[in-house]
């Protein structure tokens, strides 16, 4: 075979096929979301290929009878409700998650690889049948509020589906395996000496979990917290099902833009935007881990 | 004896401890009681699997006693969790916090014990310059070498002051000369800070060069506790002799016995007085324990098959070892110290005298 002669032209070589996967299946789509982000609407779909920033003034404003524009929050709360579920889901799955990964690690490595594929479980099924499954525990005389009434403890409804509470639980249910693996990963590696050396210098419990394992665990929770933090953002399935499309989130939003709105350059604006918060999120983590890393090499 | 005397740092009372339950129960302490004073640099010693470990995790608190007390200075502890004792421990394998620097590493038991800012700064100074170590203060354990990291695995034990330092054969991961020059600085540091040092080790030259005191132990018990010289030069039995040094086991009869000492003939005409123990009298079978570097051995211008005859003579640097054939198919080793160049004085096959000191030869309760 003939090989280039240079390093560096063998190197781009062998990159190529990463290279180009790449630039088919994330750079050109990206690309055509912030084209089409740009463009004019085509009412019956699609768009039209004029230049145009209807789309993002229309995040913030509508026009009112008069052709004045007037500040409109409403996306603006969609966003906020997006980024508060998403943080609430992240908390919620850390609060969930890291007890059971910290459980899995204590086991004999048997239990250990039965309990992961047991976590790992429920990713074999569908999520929309998942999440749905949610509908018939939440729902009024589901299987929470029956036995309620049954023993008399609860009269007429709790009311929790289609509540931002019903979306929690989803988005909690839903993303808490890749809050599991990323924290089971970095406490599988933890030296259980470090928590005896720690009893043995007078700190207790408490002590050894905020001195000892949470800060040896960081690297996978904070993997973990943005595992599920950036798929809660733009998630549809739980908001759709257990919000009732009563509370948008982005990604129904979205997803109604696509759809039954077709209104595609707003769609695409919208999708700019989620993007945009999650770089914010991952270039805060990024700067955080550079910082711990600089600091782990030695002041 | 239930009391325990509170001049004792620590006072071990018929502790048993049993690893698992029913048939598959393992005994890694039966019933094994000792006390180490004030300031003492006291040594367990024993191959592995002896209890040596166990019996300073029951006294750090990682395990509790199937059954029996511990004492520190008076107080029963077994019942409290490790972070309660007043002890603490260096590690086998250090154990240092990674995501801590050198001085957060030292200063983390004071920090637990809700010392001042400054206090705890103070105290963390104080104890690298015990250990010689205040240039590397800002570094990670990552940058340190082992024998760095055992320094500060030493200081971080010993910066909140304990009552008793517990080390878990801290030495065992260091290369040979760090060792020694180890040993002499834990002997000295041992005596500066006037701490009871409990120190277990497998390795028998450790502990003859550091303790006070050792107790030797095996299969779960203590078989001798004594000074590092009378451990070695008085074992009590076989197993104490074979493993502490090198010892020649003669099996023989007692020949003559006059008030307490004995004699005994070994091999072809070699005589051997000895202590006797446990009443033998005269035609009991006993062990004798001989000590290789007890025996001299003097060049002979006879030649007999009857005589003491070298079968092997190994070059070991300072000395020489013979493997000498005494007569009856009783093989002794000797050491004889290499004196001046050369292979050693004497050449398979030569026939040699044996003659030793008093107290050479130590009859063996078996």
């Amino acid at each position: 075979m003939n090989l280039p002669r240079s390093i560096a032209a063998r190197r781009a070589l062998g990159l190529a096929p990463a290279l180009i996967t790449v630039a088919i299946f994330m750079v050109l789509p990206m690309l055509i979301l912030l084209v089409f982000s740009f463009l004019e609407a085509d009412p019956y779909g699609g768009v039209e290929p004029r230049f145009s920033v209807e789309a993002y003034i229309q995040l913030l404003y509508e026009i009112d009878f008069d052709d004045a524009l007037v500040f409109n929050p409403i996306y603006l709360g969609i966003i906020w409700r997006s980024i508060f579920l998403a943080l609430v889901a992240t908390v919620g799955c850390l609060i969930l998650g890291f007890p059971v990964a910290y459980f899995i690690t204590r086991q004999d490595p048997r239990m250990q690889n039965l309990m992961l594929y047991l976590i790992t479980l429920p990713f074999w099924t569908n999520q929309l049948v998942r999440v749905y499954s949610w509908i018939l525990i939440l729902a009024k005389d589901g299987v929470i509020e029956q036995p309620l009434k049954a023993v008399g403890i609860l009269d007429g409804s709790l009311g929790m589906m289609y509540s931002n509470g019903a979306i929690a639980i989803g988005l909690v249910y839903s993303y808490l395996p890749l809050m599991v693996l990323p924290i089971y990963a970095s406490l599988e590696k933890l030296d259980f000496r470090l928590i005896e050396a720690a009893h043995d210098l007078y700190a207790d419990r408490m002590k050894v979990m905020r001195e000892i394992i949470t800060p040896l665990a960081m690297p996978g929770i904070i993997a973990g917290c943005i595992l599920v933090f950036v798929p809660s953002l733009g998630a549809f399935i739980a908001p759709d099902l257990l919000g009732g499309g009563k509370k948008l989130m982005l990604g129904s939003l979205i997803h109604l833009q696509f759809a039954s709105s077709r209104n595609w350059p707003f769609g695409s604006a919208i999708a700019i935007c989620l993007l945009m918060l999650v770089m914010v999120a991952l270039m805060v983590q990024a700067r955080s881990a550079a910082k711990r890393r600089a600091m782990e090499a030695g002041r | 004896m239930s009391e325990s005397d509170a001049t004792n740092a620590l006072s071990v009372r018929n502790v048993v401890k049993q690893f698992g339950s029913g048939p598959n129960a393992v005994t890694a302490l039966n019933n094994v009681s000792v006390d180490i004073q004030s300031n003492e640099f006291f040594t367990l010693l024993g191959p592995s699997g002896c209890g040596k470990t166990t019996l300073l995790r029951l006294t750090a608190g990682f395990e509790q006693p199937t059954a029996g007390e511990i004492f520190l200075f008076g107080e029963e502890i077994e019942d409290l969790p490790p972070h309660e004792r007043p002890v603490n421990t260096v590690f086998q394998h250090y154990a240092l916090f990674p995501h801590m620097t050198v001085e957060e590493n030292i200063g983390f038991g004071l920090r637990m014990q809700k010392w001042s800012g400054p206090e705890i700064r103070a105290r963390v100074n104080e104890t690298l310059a015990l250990v010689k170590m205040e240039q590397f203060a800002t570094r990670k354990p990552v940058q340190l070498s082992g024998g760095q990291q055992q320094r500060i695995a030493l200081a971080r034990a010993l910066a909140p002051r304990p009552k008793v330092l517990l080390l878990d054969e801290p030495l065992s991961a260091l290369d040979l000369k760090l060792r020694q020059a180890m040993r002499n600085e834990l002997k000295t540091l041992q005596r500066e800070t006037g701490i009871t040092f409990i120190f277990v080790t497998h390795d028998q030259e450790e502990a003859l060069t550091m303790s006070d005191r050792i107790a030797v132990m095996s299969a779960g018990l203590i078989q001798q506790i004594g000074a590092p010289l009378e451990i070695y030069e008085r074992p009590i039995n076989r197993f104490v002799a074979d493993f502490i040094g090198d010892t020649n086991f003669i099996e023989t009869r007692i020949d003559q016995v006059s008030g307490n000492r004995a004699l005994c003939v070994a091999g072809g005409e070699l005589q051997f007085e000895t202590d006797v123990v446990d009443g033998h009298g005269i035609g009991d079978a006993v062990t004798l324990a001989v000590r290789p570097e007890r025996i001299t051995l003097q060049k002979t211008m006879l030649r007999s098959k009857d005589m003491p005859v070298i079968e092997e003579a190994t070059y070991l640097g300072t000395d020489t070892s013979y493997e000498i054939n005494i007569g009856d198919g009783v093989v002794v080793t000797v050491r004889d110290q290499n004196a001046e160049a050369g292979m050693g004085r004497f050449a398979a096959g030569e026939n040699v005298k044996l003659t030793f000191s008093d107290g050479a030869a130590r009859m063996l309760v078996d």
